[in-house]
């Protein structure tokens, strides 16, 4: 199972990648493999806020659907406008082509207790 | 993986091996996907696909009066069966209420196999023997005696010829016959199914599952064979409006609301549920089972409210993403006044009214092949 070294992750299976000014959030491959064929996937408007540990959206299997959480707060600044038409992207390329939202952090310090090291996650699916 | 049911098909253990992805249904473990459900399903419209439905219970009714009896607990009529003959059937309460949906295989004039829902078995069993106290017959569980596979898809005949001596061509929709397949002998060949495609239902006893599964898919490799779960099997029975008891029929509703009154026979004679039907019958539904397609984006689920002008009407019974269609369909029962092809309503999709129409069903229709 890859677990990129680079990301941080959230306990819900999502990953979190800094870019530039902003990170990049998407689900891991273990999320995806667990949900099976994704079909669906819904996501907030570009200019509104997420928070912590609360759902942005969600994203649907043909068996079931599945809330996102937010592994930062802050404002949601691009969407991955290319899941509308080719949700399996988030299957085929969970940590590139399937990235789901780019978000410009409100909070800088006190929510990365939240968050899980590569090492940490990969201990969380060996359970 | 969900461990909280033990029931264990003789397959269990192979399908593991395989990588199917378990799930408890109805107290059994069952595997949902293998490959993924999309794929899956797309082998069975396409090629041919197998599924291990071993879960799934049999009830066998013998005895001088076994015609008499069953004609008295089931909708449909199986006075024209003949031997070889299966026929899809209901049984209801008194109410008209459906007790489950199941298929009638008739071996003799006093002898009756039945294939009956996993999680309805032990009340169906309960049902016919009550039902029957006064006829001189008998009824027996017999699932443990048997395995059943389900071999579906355009290339299932194809397939089958390979295994087997048998005229697959002699074989038509809805009948069966026992044969040997794979070198196993008495395998109860059945051309029918669940998904919509051509294809068989394979009975057999439980130490010879292993053999023969393993035999189909050996030579399965030269026909696109996929190893398929409940979940293919799921979005395959939608497309074609297929009834899941428990999702879209139960107790609480009758055949003629439920789309089924061609499965049950008023003329026939008496039987239970008969006075209940006619009443139905002559005045109309309240409320029908609908099908209908998602206009604005979303994917209907079991449970979701559906509106028409604002308000709750109704409630989705299945829903999913449909592969071949590549849209998400759903069925629910809405009242009738709002039930004609065309109309407008709302799925009730995380608390957002999502649109969504009323369309002509099955979903989808086979196209047509040369299955001999």
């Amino acid at each position: 199972m890859t677990i990129p070294e680079e990301f941080k992750y959230t306990k819900e299976h999502e990953w979190l990648c800094s870019e530039q000014d902003h990170f990049v959030v998407g689900i891991t491959a273990h999320a995806q493999e667990q949900l099976g064929d994704v079909v669906f996937v819904e996501l907030p408007e570009v200019g509104s806020r997420v928070k912590q540990g609360e759902s942005f959206g969600s994203v649907e299997s043909v068996k079931a659907v599945n809330d996102l959480y937010a592994p930062v707060s802050g404002e949601v600044i691009e969407i991955n406008e290319q899941l509308a038409d080719n949700a399996a992207l988030v299957n085929e390329d969970p940590y590139g082509k399937g990235w789901l939202i780019k978000v410009k952090r409100t909070d800088d310090h006190n929510e990365d207790g939240n968050l899980l090291s590569a090492a940490d996650y990969k201990k969380l699916l060996d359970g | 993986m969900d461990n909280s049911s033990d029931l264990h098909t003789p397959l269990y253990d192979l399908l593991r091996e395989y990588g199917g992805r378990f799930v408890n249904f109805a107290g059994w473990q069952m595997p949902v996907q293998f490959t993924g459900i999309i794929a899956e399903h797309q082998a069975v419209r396409n090629a041919v696909g197998i599924f291990d439905v071993s879960h799934m219970g049999e009830l066998l009714v013998e005895g001088p009066d076994a015609f008499k009896a069953l004609d008295f607990v089931v909708t449909n009529s199986i006075g024209r069966m003949q031997d070889g003959k299966a026929l899809y059937t209901l049984m209801c309460l008194p109410t008209g209420g459906i007790v489950d949906d199941i298929i009638i295989y008739r071996e003799a004039a006093d002898r009756y196999f039945i294939c009956a829902n996993a999680s309805r078995k032990d009340v169906d069993f309960a049902h016919l023997r009550q039902a029957t106290a006064k006829f001189r017959c008998k009824i027996f569980d017999c699932s443990n005696e048997y395995a059943q596979l389900a071999l579906q898809g355009p290339k299932a005949a194809a397939l089958l010829t390979k295994l087997s001596k048998l005229d697959v061509k002699s074989l038509s929709n809805f009948t069966f016959c026992d044969a040997t397949v794979a070198n196993i002998d008495s395998v109860r060949v059945a051309r029918t199914g669940y998904t919509g495609e051509d294809g068989f239902e394979l009975y057999c006893a439980p130490k010879d599952a292993v053999e023969l599964f393993s035999a189909i898919l050996k030579v399965g490799a030269d026909y696109g064979l996929m190893l398929c779960g409940l979940g293919a099997r799921d979005t395959l029975r939608l497309e074609m409006k297929y009834s899941l008891y428990g999702n879209d029929i139960d107790t609480e509703c009758n055949p003629i609301e439920a789309g089924l009154e061609w499965a049950v026979k008023l003329n026939k004679g008496d039987f239970i549920g008969r006075e209940a039907l006619i009443v139905e019958t002559q005045e109309k539904p309240k409320r029908k089972l609908i099908g209908f397609k998602m206009v604005g984006r979303g994917i209907p689920r079991h449970g979701y409210d559906i509106n028409f002008n604002g308000e709750k009407v109704g409630v989705v019974t299945s829903g999913t993403h449909s592969p071949t269609l590549n849209v998400p369909i759903g069925i629910g029962y809405v009242p009738t006044s709002v039930a004609a092809i065309g109309t407008n309503i709302d799925i009730i999709i995380r608390d957002r009214e999502v649109s969504a129409v009323i369309v002509e069903t099955p979903f989808y229709q086979r196209a047509k092949h040369d299955y001999s």
